[in-house]
């Protein structure tokens, strides 16, 4: 008996959303099929990876990661350049870290001016970060919409305590949008509809399910990927379908097994290939579930990711 | 396939003798379907109706079991797709490939040996060796077999071989151990068949394509043979997800018998992070055995913790044991803080007092795995609760003050407990973990 290929009918499609302007910008989504299944499906874009910067340099990333970046991470338009033309970068992700209040509580008019000169410097498409304070993060990110007018940026994130500021900022300057919800399928849903009844374009949505590290919850945000792309294919959820981001390194670089030295753990092997597998091995887990971009920090993890993804599509 | 209790029904004798303990025949199907009652209770079963009752209530996808003893790793029985929908039942097994004209086959056997690590209370490890007949030659295959088992005596084998004379010389030496002999092909098939049936070892069905695999797996049931693991040749990341998704959806939504086997991946790469990723893409994406050329420990640390999530029960939260942990260098004014023990809530809390570097004492409390907001939510973590805690876990003989730290989600608590707890002071700490670093650095610079 032959075999017959058991395939699934899909009602609906993930959006498309583009990001950046010019020859370098990046489509996501737009994909109608689970996670690399062309066999039942179009996959038309890979999914991206965007190198992560930060306005202040990296003091809490684990020294085999600040090494890295050592010559140009005191300079985040450096830094950007570093990223875009040493190592290729299809996007850049810069993160307003120094904006949190607990940190150097830099002002939202210093943001401002750091995504005007990295985006000066490059002609990859830029993605804007807060400092994930939601109160300080509605003034920052205000300030980094009207910096990158015209330039398609994708900024957030917007989340239920401040989707209201930064949904007016994102449209105002005509950007895509991160919602960020608290791992949940549910208020997932409900952010993006809330985000739409102001107006908001869901093309213009990319949803971030918020991520967790391998080891940490990873499985929790898996499922909930798999739960809200289920959604969108078989239910044609428009509430559900946009593309999904997962913020990979900013989890990854904190756990211990990323940061302890082989001296105080000798049977994880050498820190240094220890942090690479771990942020290369949780994106993996991510892509499998259906994300369609990822925000990561080490160079050779990125690389990894990059030939599996060559590898699916 | 799950059957209904009408179609059981109408295999029954329909004689509503009782002699089941049911009190008809019709109740007694529904027994059957609903896998409350077996089909032995009905003294009057014919034999027509066990053979399909009983093919019926086999698993679509057939337990396989490799090795033998209390350390023989068990999988396949899968049911389902997604994980969400309900536990991925049996965690795949990692294998080291090992060849027989390796010069350092102890040290490397003896690296499986050692593997196992400890994670969340579960003790992990590689559980499997591959030994490879490179050389082509069964008295050196056997030799190298009878040396990775000798290193590694509580370790499962898979031998590597499509030359069923060379299968032969090494189950002389490990034919008690139960290997996974890999594997049949279509030019080998009766011969492998025949030595797994003797030495009653599970076999490797390996050909290019599902569909090349499941005419061969037809062939081997045909031969009454169904101790069954899958190789469908491939070793791309894309032919992986896509082949493995089609088995998987094959055998559960179609019911199509010839696939209803677990599967083994071969994740080899040269470049050892890539062979990483393609092991993890192996380890989601519903294979059950997955064969590495290497397994440093930096590289097993990370597969062994994702195989550990994705196959946790999504319905249990997983949770840490109750204890008063010592975080750092923590000494009797070290501030004591205060959490659930949701597994997420203490790694959360635990790496954010490790980062903030200030030694502390970390009390997690049994909660059975609710996070704060929920477990307070479902009063389990009360103040009432939390004070009974406190006093009985003997923290009190170990510092040297009286200060409690909470979750800032549940400040709402601290003046029941100080009620509760006479004498101590009770500080509500951040909401969030994120926040813990500065806090505990100011509170610190403050004393």
């Amino acid at each position: 008996m032959a075999f017959v290929v058991p395939k699934e009918t899909y009602n609906g499609k993930v959006c498309e959303v583009e990001i950046g302007t010019g020859p370098r910008a990046v489509k996501i989504g737009g994909e109608n099929t689970l996670p690399f299944l062309a066999f039942e499906g179009s996959v038309p874009n890979k999914p991206a990876i965007a190198y992560e910067i930060q306005d202040v340099p990296p003091d809490d990333w684990p020294q085999t990661l600040q090494d890295v970046y050592k010559d140009v991470s005191a300079d985040p338009v450096k830094w950007a350049k570093y990223c875009q033309d040493e190592l290729g970068a299809q996007m850049i992700a810069l993160r307003l870290i120094g904006t949190h209040p607990d940190r150097q509580n830099r002002s939202a008019e210093d943001a401002a001016k750091t995504v005007k000169d990295v985006l000066a410097a490059i002609n990859v498409p830029l993605i804007i970060l807060g400092s994930n304070n939601a109160e300080k993060d509605a003034q920052v990110l205000k300030s980094a919409c009207d910096a990158a007018s015209g330039r398609n940026c994708l900024v957030g994130k917007a989340q239920e305590a401040n989707y209201k500021t930064v949904v007016a900022s994102a449209m105002a300057s005509g950007h895509k949008l991160i919602a960020m919800s608290d791992l949940d399928v549910n208020l997932a849903k409900q952010l993006n509809i809330l985000i739409t009844q102001m107006g908001f374009d869901k093309d213009k949505i990319v949803t971030d399910p918020m991520s967790s590290a391998l080891g940490y919850g990873i499985e929790y945000t898996y499922s909930v990927m798999e739960r809200i792309r289920s959604a969108a294919l078989f239910q044609n959820d428009q509430t559900m379908a946009p593309p999904m981001v997962n913020d990979v390194g900013m989890y990854v670089w904190k756990v211990k097994e990323t940061m302890a030295p082989e001296a105080d753990q000798p049977s994880w092997g050498p820190v240094a290939d220890r942090g690479i597998g771990w942020e290369a091995t949780t994106a993996m887990g991510f892509l499998m579930a259906g994300s369609d971009l990822l925000i990561m920090r080490h160079p050779k993890a990125v690389d990894t990711v990059v030939k599996m993804i060559d590898g699916l599509v | 396939m799950a059957l209904s209790g009408v179609e059981i029904f109408k295999h029954l004798p329909k004689t509503n003798c009782k002699k089941c303990g049911h009190p008809t025949c019709l109740a007694f199907a529904m027994k059957l379907a609903a896998k409350q009652a077996t089909l032995d209770a009905c003294p009057d079963a014919s034999e027509e109706a066990k053979a399909f009752l009983g093919a019926a209530s086999e698993p679509p996808i057939k337990g396989i079991t490799i090795g033998a003893g209390d350390k023989a790793l068990k999988v396949g029985e899968e049911t389902v797709l997604f994980r969400h929908e309900k536990k991925f039942v049996n965690p795949c097994g990692f294998a080291l490939a090992i060849k027989d004209t390796d010069s350092d086959i102890e040290a490397k056997a003896k690296s499986v040996s050692d593997s196992e690590i400890e994670r969340v209370g579960q003790k992990l490890r590689v559980e499997l060796i591959a030994v490879e007949n490179a050389s082509g030659d069964p008295a050196t295959f056997a030799a190298a077999v009878a040396k990775a088992v000798a290193a590694a005596p509580s370790a499962g084998i898979i031998l590597e071989t499509e030359n069923p004379a060379a299968v032969e010389a090494a189950l002389t030496h490990v034919s008690s151990k139960k290997p996974l002999i890999c594997g049949a092909n279509a030019d080998n098939v009766e011969a492998m068949v025949n030595l797994a049936k003797y030495a009653g070892c599970s076999l490797v069905v390996r050909a290019d394509g599902i569909d090349a695999v499941a005419q061969l797996t037809e062939k081997v049931v045909g031969m009454g043979f169904k101790d069954i693991v899958l190789d469908t040749s491939a070793r791309k990341p894309k032919d992986m997800v896509e082949q493995y998704t089609q088995i998987r959806r094959a055998a559960l939504k179609k019911g199509v018998k010839a696939l209803g086997f677990p599967i083994i991946s071969f994740a080899v790469n040269e470049d050892p992070f890539v062979e990483q990723a393609l092991a993890s893409v192996a380890v989601a994406k519903y294979a059950s055995v997955v064969v590495l050329s290497d397994i440093s420990q930096w590289k097993t640390l990370g597969l062994i913790a994702l195989r550990q999530n994705l196959y946790t029960d999504p319905q249990v939260p997983m949770q840490v044991s109750q204890n008063i942990y010592k975080v750092g260098d923590a000494k009797e004014d070290a501030p004591l803080l205060v959490t659930t023990n949701f597994s997420l809530t203490y790694f959360i809390v635990l790496g954010e007092v490790e980062n903030s570097k200030v030694p502390s004492w970390l009390a997690v409390m049994e909660t059975e795995g609710l996070s704060v907001l929920t477990a307070w939510a479902a009063g389990k973590f009360t103040a009432a609760k939390i004070a009974q805690y406190i006093q009985e876990s003997g923290i009190e003989g170990k510092i040297s003050h009286k200060e409690l730290i909470i979750p800032g989600y549940v400040a709402v608590l601290s003046g029941a407990l100080e009620d509760k707890l006479p004498g101590w002071k009770i500080t509500v700490g951040p909401r969030e973990a994120n926040a813990l670093p500065a806090f505990l650095k100011n509170k610190t610079a403050a004393a």
